[in-house]
Formats: structure tokens, sequence, C-alpha cells
């Protein structure tokens, strides 16, 4: 296996009395999509700004392609994309990514780049007057136009509609396929989900799980669906396998964790119809995230 | 769909082009924003028409020849100071220097493209006011040849920039923006532009007479009007200027 992309080591970093990275360590894969999944706060800006070589970590260490991050020779080899700006606000779109084009040896043909992100109309724009979510495209594309052996994508869609959301997944699992490796921040699970092939959670500054989507939601499902509120669960739990789990939360919304085949969505029908209710939305799903990061912290995501 | 190769093909651009290109997009971003053009063409040309047309102040000579070398050393101001205080604090604030350094444009790439820049507006500027002035009946008389000019022009650009820089490295940019207005205006009035610094109380011209804007006032008059000795004590005031802004602005410079 090659060395890693990034390598993050009992990383510290304090504002004043804030201690906002608190001995946090990471390894991104070369070659891979490594989500940093966390709330707002969590710590994931200043953890990739140090990676980046902005901010200057208190305690561990960090390699970036092997080497500190600081180093001049990275500048080249590293595409990033900031939380926002960036810019100069009256740079036209079309002519700014030109200009960061001549800072490399190798770059992209800035016109189809733009025209790939949805920006062809846009080129002659300026870039206070694109949308928010224009403006992440613009960002996003001048981070891969010097064609970047790793990235670094700060909340890479937030701002964007849903459909430059699901373009930017595809570019995403584009660069994979070449072979860029690719770290990302966000706090959309169903985002770290589908395009990441390592998942670090984060929360206040350190990681609380690690591991593949798969890994971290587990083989597990769960059945789920809505009724009037305060139903006892008690009888249901009996009547389930041994191992099952009944809850609601929040109310009305009741959730059956366990076995979950034909056999349990008989016993919970049966129980329904005893009880004298309708299960509305009656759905069964996988473990996503969201759940993964509530049981671990005891708080929402976002 | 287009198809891009995305495979990483990563390496810097030789820096002369890394330098030009920025130099480019610095100067169109000059010559296209109103307010620095307001700054850096129209009000001095203004000075020049009005002050030259209009008996408003004896001066010694003739007024074009007394105007003109003022005027020059306004337009240099504007760009290298006023101008340049006011982009660069701004490019602070939106986090274009913090952007740039990730790039592989270095500092020094990104200075020299600054000043290239500068440079290029400053040609533009000597072009239009000179042309503006010849029409209105200038004959300039070089006593020192073309390199004395060209020597202050040089060397006021260097004590302006490090002052414009040292504002826009340390002040919030709304500060810079503020303050280097006020510059501007003070020095139009009080640094030997359009009014003699002898009409000042004596107490008050010897301080004058240091301001970097009067001493490439007066030394470009000398120049430019067939004056002489060679006017070294302003080329050392500047000069002075020079280096004292310069070394504070790179020792305090915040780069976001
Ligand atoms: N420059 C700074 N000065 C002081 N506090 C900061 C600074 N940057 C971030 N913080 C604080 O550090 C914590 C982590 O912030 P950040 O890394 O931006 O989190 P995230 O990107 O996950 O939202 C937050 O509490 C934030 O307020
Ligand atoms: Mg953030």
């Amino acid at each position: 296996m090659s060395s890693p992309a990034v390598e993050v080591v009992d990383l510290v970093k304090r504002y004043g009395r804030l201690t906002a990275v608190d001995g946090l360590s990471l390894t991104a894969e070369s070659g891979a999509v490594t989500a940093i999944l966390g709330p707002n706060g969590a710590g994931k800006t200043t953890t990739i700004e140090i990676c980046e070589g902005f901010r200057r970590a208190d305690g561990g260490t960090v390699r970036v392609l092997g080497l500190p991050p600081s180093r001049r020779e990275l500048r080249a080899r590293v595409g990033i994309m900031p939380q926002s700006g960036g810019v100069p606000p009256a740079m036209r779109c079309g002519e700014w990514l030109r200009l960061v084009a001549r800072f490399h040896a190798h770059p992209l043909d800035p016109d189809a780049l733009l025209d790939r992100l949805g920006l062809a109309d846009q080129a002659r724009t300026p870039y206070r007057r694109l949308s928010g979510g224009q403006q992440q495209r613009l960002s996003l594309a001048a981070a891969l136009i010097g064609r970047p052996e790793l990235v670094f994508l700060d909340e890479p869609t937030a701002g964007m509609d849903p459909q430059a959301r699901r373009s930017c997944w595809d570019l995403i699992g584009e660069l994979r396929a070449a072979g860029v490796s690719v770290v990302l921040t966000t706090h959309f699970m169903d985002e770290a989900e589908k395009l990441a092939d390592h998942v670090v959670i984060i929360d206040r500054g350190r990681v609380v799980a690690e591991g593949t989507p798969a890994e971290l939601t587990g083989a597990e499902r769960q059945l789920r669906f809505r009724a009037r509120p305060g139903l006892n669960l008690d009888e249901l739990l009996k009547a389930l396998p041994a191992g099952s789990a009944a809850k609601e939360s929040p109310a009305g919304h009741y959730i059956i964790e366990g076995e979950v085949g034909p056999e349990l969505l008989a016993t919970v029908t049966a129980w329904c119809a005893a009880e004298g209710v309708t299960a509305e939305a009656l759905s069964i799903e996988r473990r996503t995230l969201e759940d993964v990061f509530l049981e671990l912290t005891g708080r929402e995501l976002r | 769909m287009t198809t891009l190769d995305l495979t990483p093909a990563p390496g810097a651009a030789p820096l002369p082009r890394m330098v030009l290109a920025q130099a480019g997009a610095e100067m169109r971003g000059m010559l296209r924003n109103g307010e620095q053009l307001l700054l850096t063409m129209i009000i001095p040309v203004l000075v020049l028409v009005g002050f030259s047309l209009a008996p408003l102040l004896e001066v010694p000579g003739e007024r074009i020849a007394y105007v003109t070398p003022g005027v020059l050393a306004l337009a240099i101001m504007s760009t290298a100071f006023t101008g340049q205080a006011i982009a660069t604090g701004f490019e602070r604030r939106y986090g274009v220097l913090k952007r740039l350094g990730a790039t592989p444009l270095s500092r020094t790439g990104l200075m020299l493209g600054k000043t290239l820049a500068i440079a290029g507006v400053e040609i533009v500027q000597v072009v239009l006011i000179v042309a503006v002035a010849l029409g209105l009946g200038w004959r300039p008389e070089l006593s020192h040849g073309p390199v004395g000019p060209v020597l202050f022009v040089v060397a006021g650009t260097a004590a302006f920039s490090g002052l414009g820089l040292l504002m826009a490295g340390t002040l919030r940019a709304e500060a810079t923006l503020a303050a280097a207005n006020l510059v501007y205006l003070v020095l139009l009035g009080l640094g030997g532009v359009v009014f003699p610094v002898d009409l000042f109380p004596a107490a008050m011209q010897g301080v004058v007479e240091l301001l970097p804007i009067t001493a490439l006032a007066d030394g470009l008059r000398v120049l430019l009007t067939g004056g002489s000795p060679f006017p070294y004590q302003e080329l050392l005031i500047l000069c002075g200027w020079a280096v004292a802004g310069l070394v504070l602005a790179a020792l305090t410079f915040r780069w976001e």
C-alpha cells in the first residue's frame, strides 16, 4: 500500500481558552475519498486549514504527501477549496480560473472546466454577482485546475442546489477514479455516506468514530413507522425476538431495531392491529450516519 | 458533457509567467474600477486642467510648468499609495491573499506582480497627463536628461508602496479605505502639488518638505523645468521613506 496522502497524529489547536482540536488523529489514504464529518464548530475547518498550511498547530504532527504542510512544493501538488471567499469580488469567473491556470505547468482547460461545472454562461460575470452555489462551483474549479494529486474541499456542496450537488458528487467520483486523493469536510451525512471510502466523524475536536460508511452504519436495519404518540411498547417488545429494540423518537415516530425480516414485520403489524392503530409511512431502512452520530454524542448532527 | 482529464499532473509554472499573469489581472482590476480611475486619472487631469488654465494661485514661473510635475507626483501617489492600499486591504479582507498563498505563486511573485501592475498603470497615467499638458502648451525642459525623472518616479513609487502596504497589512479594510482617501486629499492640498509650499508658515514648511509627496513634486519640478543642481535632498527623502515603509510593511504585514 502506498504511503498515506494525509497523516494527522494527536493534533491540537487552541484559540485562546478554547481547544478547537483536541488530540485528533486521522489518516487519509492515497487515491481514496476521506470525509471528515461533524456538526458546525466541530473543528473541521481548523483541521483542514492546518493540513493546507494556513494555520499552525499547537501540538501533534501533520504530514501531507509525506511533507510538513508549510512546504512550498506542496502548493503545486495540492488543490484547495476554502469554505468561502478567496476570489476578488470584481474578478470575472473565467478570468479568475485562467489566472490560477497560469500558475500551473499542465492546467486543465479553463473553459472546459467552467462548462463541466455549469458555469459557461457565467464566464464574464464578476464573482460578487454569482449565487452562493455558483461561487462554490468556481471555488471548486480553482481547486482542480492545476491537476493536483490531492485536493482539500471544505464543505464543497454548501449552498448548492440539489442538481449542482449531484454534479459535484459526480466530479468527486471522477477525481477518485483518476487517482486523485480527496479530503473533504461536510455536515451532510448523506454526502459522506455516498462519496467517502473512509469517514471520520468528529465532534468537539475529537474523533468519535471512523470507518467505511458500511462499517459505521453496520449491517443492521431498522423498521420505522408513524402512529399516534405514546403507544406502550412493552407488549410489543415481549412479542419481538430477543435482542430487538423499540423506541419512540421523536413523538409519534417509532423505530424498531433487530433482525428486520418478514417475521418481525408481521409481529409489528399484528401488534398495531391489536392496539387499534394504523401504522403510517412504514419503511425498512439501514441505520444512517445521522443515527450513529446521535448515538455516540447524544446530539443531532445539525 | 465535457470529459476532463483529471489524472494528476501537478507542477508550478515558471515564475515569469506567473508574475505576468498576476500583473495583468491586477492591472485590469485597477483600470476597471471606477473609484480607482477617479483617483488615478480623472482627479489628476482635472487638477492639471483647472489649475493651469485658471489663475487661482500665484506660482513661480509659468503656471503649466509648475502644475504638471505636481500632478505627475499626485498620479504616482494615487496609484502606488491610495489605490494599492485600498485594493490590497480588501484582498486581505476577502481572503484573496490567503487563497493566492495556496497557489504556486510565491509571496515574492505576488509582490513582483503588484509592482509590475503599478508600473503599468503609471505608464498609462504619465502618457495621459503628459499628452494633456502638452496640449495645454507645456514645454518641459529636462535639465538632467530623462534618467532623473524616471529615478524620481521609481523612488516615489517605492516610498508610496511601502506606506500603502503598511496600511493595508495592519488596518481593517474599511479603515484603510477611509484613511487612504483622507491622506490623498490632505497631501493633495499640503504637499506642493499645486499650492507652493512657501505659502505655508515657516514652521510648517520644514515638516511639509519632508513629506514624500513634496519631495517627489519638488524633485520632478526641478528636473522638468531645467533647474539645477540635481535635487539630491529630495531623492534622499524619498529613499528614506521607501526603506522605512517597505521594511515596516514587511515586518508587520498580516496576510489574513
Ligand atoms: N480564528 C479563530 N479564532 C477563534 N476561534 C475560532 C477560530 N476559528 C475557529 N474557531 C472556533 O473553533 C471551533 C471550531 O471551528 P471550525 O474549525 O471552524 O469548525 P467547523 O469547520 O467544524 O465548523 C469553533 O468553536 C469556532 O468558533
Ligand atoms: Mg467549517
